[in-house]
């Protein structure tokens, strides 16, 4: 994984609130087996009409996604489904941070194992940032701070999960050096 | 720790399954009894492992199904079966091929066991009380119903739950909602749920477990305690549980995995202990009063927009309420919307008794012309019993379709799909925009409530036809 320590980018603000990770990815690209390549999926039904036609209305059809790393959306964004897809599908679009003021628990968890940070901010900070769309925030994850305009932040990642973005460590590889302990308890508790 | 502190049956099936305690600086290591796998999320995960060059550790500890990718309808006479893609086709050949390579037991399309993954678990006796469940599918809550702790994960964790049958995880807090009283008769267990899902909210049970306790939840059978346990994620909780009784056991009893003869009933009397003591404490307490609660649908594009059918859709009080009501276009009394589309089936309501409530409403009657109506079983156990009792051919009769098992409608992957703007009365588990089809819209209900307005033509309350008023 791609270590994450600061980001500095233009926003794009969904002010919806409960944007699901059907919006996100549509359950019927859900086939593949693969998890690249799926930005071009990424709100489809947002952004394309039945007949594949791109909306002009959308603000996610008029940025150029690379300039644009940090989503502010509203709250309770990604609830819904398990599916890991809507992070791969996130990522791949070119987002790199979800600002919001209540984030799902499995898009969460889901979104720190693939370099995607979930900043969870309050009510009044997202009413400011929100009324920026398009211009530039820093999000600085050693001290965890949201920095735009004169305004600065804080904000909580879960500390293991930040130390293994901060680090680029995968959890996996960290995980099965635990075995020892698995072996240990299966021998006591779950043979 | 001091076992004399009271604790809830969370906290006893956490404790139990602590493979290293969390700290500050790391989570908990937990180890889960029960992984179960499926064709849409575990194909990532079997390609991590294999660029990592490691195994399956416990294959005896994961069991595979295909649901959700699979058609409904049956193979052609070539023994084709009606794939929506051929990807769809190759992720399900995927799931058969690691599981060959893993040596997991995969209940696939020949298997008299196939089924809807929350369905078949249960049903074949591998969910047991007290032990963790994960599934990477949020809908895994259900099998809380037998006070397992069970929750649904990503690809990367179903990944880790395979190379080392481990999570890393926060211990959650905790809800603890009491449905006192009766449900009324007429009323079943997906109206008390979301009911219970309107009052918490769609974040209501974020960071949570839900323990589902009181005489309401007590007298429901296992079938509409999974109901209610598998809609915890609608309210953001990653799982819902409720305490094993005698209705639990005596459910479990006999079932192929489960425990055998003496075995069973030494678990049994362990199993009697999975409850909160008196005093346990929890981060909130919750209190519904089940007696007052009337058949419900939604209204909305979120599961808490559930209202009484007779009532009226409330006053958007907020952009994305507004913009709820846009989408959906219901009429300003719920009953009076015109309905396109019938689904019955899902992990939510796609078992025997789900099935018998729509029949006992569809029995000598016919669905309205207007209306499509799909009736999907949960499993192929499912199926058979249904058609060895006759509901196959009450549906039949009626006017319904009734088609092989799986996810079919309720996630519409399969090719099973509403049209765009068709308005369907659904007994699965997401009303969310497109969820069941690009532009369809969608009211959540129940069996009985889904059957009543395919013969209605509109949202229509099921207690006219069974004879309840």
């Amino acid at each position: 994984m791609t270590p994450f320590t600061t980001l500095t980018s233009r926003t794009v603000v969904l002010p919806q609130e409960n944007i699901d990770t059907d919006q996100i990815i549509p359950a019927r690209f859900l086939t593949t087996t693969s998890r690249d390549g799926l930005g071009k999926l990424a709100f489809y039904d947002w952004r394309y009409d039945a007949e594949g036609r791109a909306h002009g209305d959308t603000i996610l059809n008029r940025i150029a996604p690379c300039a644009h790393r940090i989503l502010v959306a509203g709250r309770n964004f990604g609830c819904g489904s398990s599916r890991e897809h809507a992070p791969w599908a996130l990522t791949d679009f070119g987002f790199r941070a979800v600002v919001s003021t209540e984030i799902a628990d499995i898009f969460t968890s889901n979104a720190l194992k693939n370099g995607l940070l979930p900043v969870v901010v309050d009510q009044q900070t997202w009413n400011e940032l929100a009324a920026r769309t398009g211009e530039n925030a820093t999000i600085d994850l050693e001290s965890c701070e949201l920095r735009f305009g004169n305004h600065v932040a804080k904000f909580a990642v879960e500390s293991f999960a930040r130390r293994c973005l901060l680090d680029g460590v995968d959890t996996l590889g960290w995980l099965i050096t635990h075995l020892p302990a698995i072996e240990d308890y299966e021998k006591r508790v779950a043979a | 720790m001091s076992s004399k502190q009271p604790r809830s049956l969370f906290q006893k099936v956490w404790d139990a399954h602590v493979v290293e305690p969390e700290a500050d600086d790391r989570p908990a290591v937990l180890y889960v009894d029960l992984h179960l796998v499926h064709e849409v999320t575990s194909p990532q995960a079997f390609t991590a492992l294999a660029e990592r060059g490691v195994k399956v550790r416990r294959p005896d500890r994961t069991f595979a199904t295909l649901d959700h990718s699979t058609p409904t309808l049956p193979p052609n006479a070539k023994g084709e079966r009606p794939y929506v893609t051929p990807q769809a086709r190759d992720q399900v050949a995927t799931l058969e091929k690691n599981c060959r390579e893993h040596g997991i037991a995969l209940a696939g399309w020949d298997s008299p066991h196939r089924g809807i993954v929350h369905v078949i678990g249960p049903e074949l006796g591998l969910t047991w009380p007290g032990t963790v469940v994960v599934c990477g599918d949020s809908h895994t809550a259900t099998h809380g119903a037998f006070g397992a702790l069970a929750f649904g994960i990503g690809t990367s964790e179903v990944g880790h739950v395979l190379a080392t049958q481990c999570l890393l995880q926060r211990k959650p807090k905790t809800i603890r909602v009491t449905a006192d009283g009766s449900l009324q008769p007429g009323v079943s267990a997906k109206d008390l749920a979301l009911t219970i899902i309107a009052e918490l909210g769609i974040g209501g049970g974020t960071g949570c477990v839900v323990e589902y306790a009181g005489e309401a939840i007590r007298a429901l059978d296992m079938e509409g305690r999974m109901t209610v346990c598998n809609l915890s994620i609608e309210m953001g909780a990653r799982a819902g549980m409720i305490a094993p009784d005698e209705t639990t056991i005596n459910w479990l009893r006999g079932r192929p995995r489960a425990p055998q003869g003496e075995a069973f009933d030494s678990m049994a009397s362990q199993w009697r202990a999975l409850v909160s003591d008196e005093g346990a404490v929890f981060d909130r307490e919750v209190r519904i009063d089940a007696s007052k609660i009337q058949p419900v649908a939604t209204w909305g594009t979120t599961p808490d927009t559930g209202i009484a059918i007779g009532a009226s859709v409330p006053r958007p009080g907020s952009p994305s309420a507004e913009r709820a009501r846009d989408y959906m276009h219901t009429q300003t009394v719920l009953a009076d919307t015109p309905v396109d589309v019938v689904f019955i089936g899902s992990c939510t309501n796609g078992r025997l008794p789900d099935l018998r409530a729509a029949a006992e409403v569809m029995r000598g009657r016919k669905v309205k012309s207007s209306v499509r109506a799909l009736v999907v079983p949960g499993s192929e156990a499912v199926r058979q019993q249904a058609e060895a009792e006759g509901l196959h051919d009450v549906f039949l009769a009626a006017g319904a379709e009734w088609r092989l098992p799986g996810c079919s409608m309720c996630i519409a992957m399969n090719g099973d799909l509403v049209a765009p703007g068709q308005l369907a009365v659904s007994t699965s588990n997401r009303n969310f925009e497109g969820r069941q089809g690009p532009g369809a819209r969608t009211v959540l209900a129940s069996p009985a409530t889904a059957a009543a307005s395919a013969i209605a033509g509109h949202i229509a309350d099921p207690r006219p036809y069974l004879g309840v008023q």
